[in-house]
């Protein structure tokens, strides 16, 4: 009953988000509400606002005309596990980066002043601003025979995203055990490391958990921004640039793809909660952030 | 073999236990105002022996706990314990010690709380379970050794606490209230359990309480100590006899009585001259 609830509600929310689109679609205004010349809410057409069945049909029917098309869904789970795939990259290199800045400013005061403001002030650059940046520097690096992968640029851009919340989550748990258990350590006469091991490293779950589920949520929307800005095709960052220009005469098709990055970020969240129940021992007393 | 082993060695039995000499300890809080939490203590623990401090809260009893641990660190005097400065002695682990809180770690279970001083010292797998099943049984928690702090009451954690302090055999044990918490049942066979565990392991004892009685039945010697600033103003020596004849019909006995009336007069500090003298005519050593 307990565990039946978070899904009831979930499906609830589902729902009333469902009922909401075809209810104002329905009642609203044809033009949209305007105010002061600012459209506060879209025109009810099926172009603007196409019925829930009319994309939930486009699903089913092939990409395009073209003989051999496959279905859409059938695409869209493609494209969707080739941006799962390189989120999850950005992710972890997101969360190692992070995780060892966290334990750097940690372990020395001056790392943490001196890096700190530069992690903070990394996030306030834009993607845009970023992505060509990274493919730049990328394009110049060679491993061997291999050379640099547009898909990299986007899980770098991805990273740089993830490991912002796990570096500031990350340090706050660090520094969270409490004063009584450092000077048991003390006691103990053990050094930094196997305090770090035995107790800094267990206390930061609880503080790690809400950030590496924020990281995430980070890395699917930083490859998806990034592929398109990089212009990587194959995942639905691209895939929604595209169908989108082919809305007039297809309404239902641009919301494939968005359907596609929605189921992204729940597999993310999944894979964060599962994580969680791993660690549920050191999670006695949650902290919500 | 570290070569301050080999000095203890060479040393033997004859270093006492614990040495403070002269050890003054001033905070200085908010706006430079100074708290003098002891004024030059004077104490001697001989290997073995069983010492308790008792005085009002606020007397200095956790601050001179935790210089002989080496947590705080006297603004003057020294502090010696097994004939090495404090800091090497909590270096090389020649002390156990419990805290006023249990201070376990809550994602560690029981036997993984008592085991934990072993783990971080590098001792076998097998070797640690035996030990904290041991310990364990010692404190009558075995069927709560999967367990996880948070399950257990605030006795039971504070017995876990002790069984940890305990956990590597430390030839000095250092208790701050560690009987604090718990209902008076526990408490009398805890203090029971503790007077036979000091006979066992011959380990030396400082132990802060509030309770008088306690003070008597477990201590050879009971330190007296008053408040602003924190000073040893008597030294009761008890010695009801030797550890293995201590129990519970010790409690109802003459001489704990005598004893416990003693401490309670140094405490409340009357006769007011009648302190100093009886404890000098005890040939006690007072400040
Ligand atoms: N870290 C500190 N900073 C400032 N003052 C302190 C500090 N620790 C202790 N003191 C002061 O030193 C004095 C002695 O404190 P201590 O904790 O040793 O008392 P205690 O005898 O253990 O009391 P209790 O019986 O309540 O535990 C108190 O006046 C306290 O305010
Ligand atoms: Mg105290």
């Amino acid at each position: 009953m307990t565990r039946a609830r978070p899904i009831l509600l979930g499906v609830a929310g589902v729902v009333l988000l469902g009922v909401a689109w075809e209810g104002y679609k329905a009642l609203g205004p044809a033009d949209g509400v305007v105010v002061n010349g600012l459209t506060v809410l879209p025109r009810t057409s099926d172009l603007a606002m196409p019925h829930l069945v009319t994309m939930w049909t486009r699903l089913g029917e092939p990409v395009t005309s073209a003989a051999g098309s496959p279905a859409l869904w059938e695409a869209v789970v493609k494209a969707a596990g080739f941006t799962l795939g390189i989120a999850a990259v950005g992710w972890i290199i997101g969360v190692v980066v992070g995780m060892l800045l966290a334990i750097l400013m940690q372990r020395f005061r001056t790392a943490e002043s001196a890096l700190l403001p530069w992690i903070v002030l990394s996030q306030t650059v834009p993607l845009i601003a970023i992505a060509p940046l990274v493919s730049g520097w990328g394009s110049q690096i060679r491993f061997g025979e291999s050379r640099w992968q547009d898909w990299m640029s986007v899980a770098v851009i991805a990273s740089y995203l993830a490991f912002f919340p796990v570096s500031i989550g990350a340090l706050r748990g660090l520094e969270s055990p409490e004063k009584a258990h450092m000077e048991l350590m003390r006691t103990y006469a053990v050094g930094w490391w196997k305090t770090l091991l035995r107790l800094r490293l267990p206390a930061s779950v609880p503080y790690l958990i809400p950030a590496l589920r924020l990281a995430a949520a980070n890395a699917v929307i930083g490859t998806v921004v990034a592929e398109v800005s990089i212009g990587l095709s194959g995942g639905v960052g691209r895939m929604m640039v595209e169908y989108a220009s082919t809305a007039s005469g297809d309404p239902g098709k641009p919301w494939a793809p968005i359907f596609g990055a929605v189921a992204i970020g729940l597999i993310a969240a999944g894979v964060v909660a599962l994580l969680g129940l791993v660690l549920k021992r050191y999670r006695r007393g949650e902290v919500t952030a | 073999m570290r070569s301050s082993d080999v000095a203890v060695m060479a040393a033997g039995s004859t270093a006492t236990a614990v040495d403070v000499v002269g050890a003054t300890k001033i905070f200085t809080v908010a706006k430079g105002a100074q708290v003098i939490a002891l004024d030059t203590i004077d104490l001697s623990v001989a290997p073995g022996e069983f010492v308790s401090l008792i005085g009002p809260s606020g007397c200095g009893k956790s601050t001179l706990l935790r210089l002989i641990a080496d947590l705080d660190q006297p603004t003057t005097g020294s502090v010696t314990v097994f004939g090495k400065s404090a800091r090497q002695a909590r270096v090389d682990q020649d002390y156990g010690i419990a805290f006023q809180q249990a201070g376990l770690l809550p994602w560690r279970t029981v036997a993984g709380n008592i085991e934990l001083p072993l783990e971080l010292h590098g001792t076998g797998k097998t070797a640690r379970k035996a030990r904290a099943a041991e310990l364990l049984e010692l404190v009558g928690l075995t069927d709560f050794a999967d367990r996880y702090p948070e399950q257990l009451s605030g006795g039971m954690q504070q017995r876990v606490a002790i069984a940890r302090s305990l956990a590597e055999s430390p030839k000095l044990l250092l208790m701050d209230e560690p009987f604090g918490a718990l209902d008076e049942m526990t408490r009398e066979r805890m203090q029971n359990e503790l007077v036979r565990i000091c006979a066992e392991t011959g380990a030396a004892v400082v132990f802060v309480t509030h309770s008088i009685p306690e003070a008597v039945f477990l201590s050879d010697r009971v330190v007296v100590m008053s408040p602003r600033p924190g000073r040893i103003v008597d030294v009761i020596p008890v010695a009801l006899g030797a550890a293995e004849d201590r129990d519970d019909d010790l409690r109802e006995a003459v001489g704990f009585f005598a004893a416990v009336s003693a401490v309670r007069e140094a405490l409340h500090g009357t006769p007011a001259g009648g302190a100093a003298g009886a404890s000098a005519a005890r040939g006690v050593e007072t400040r």
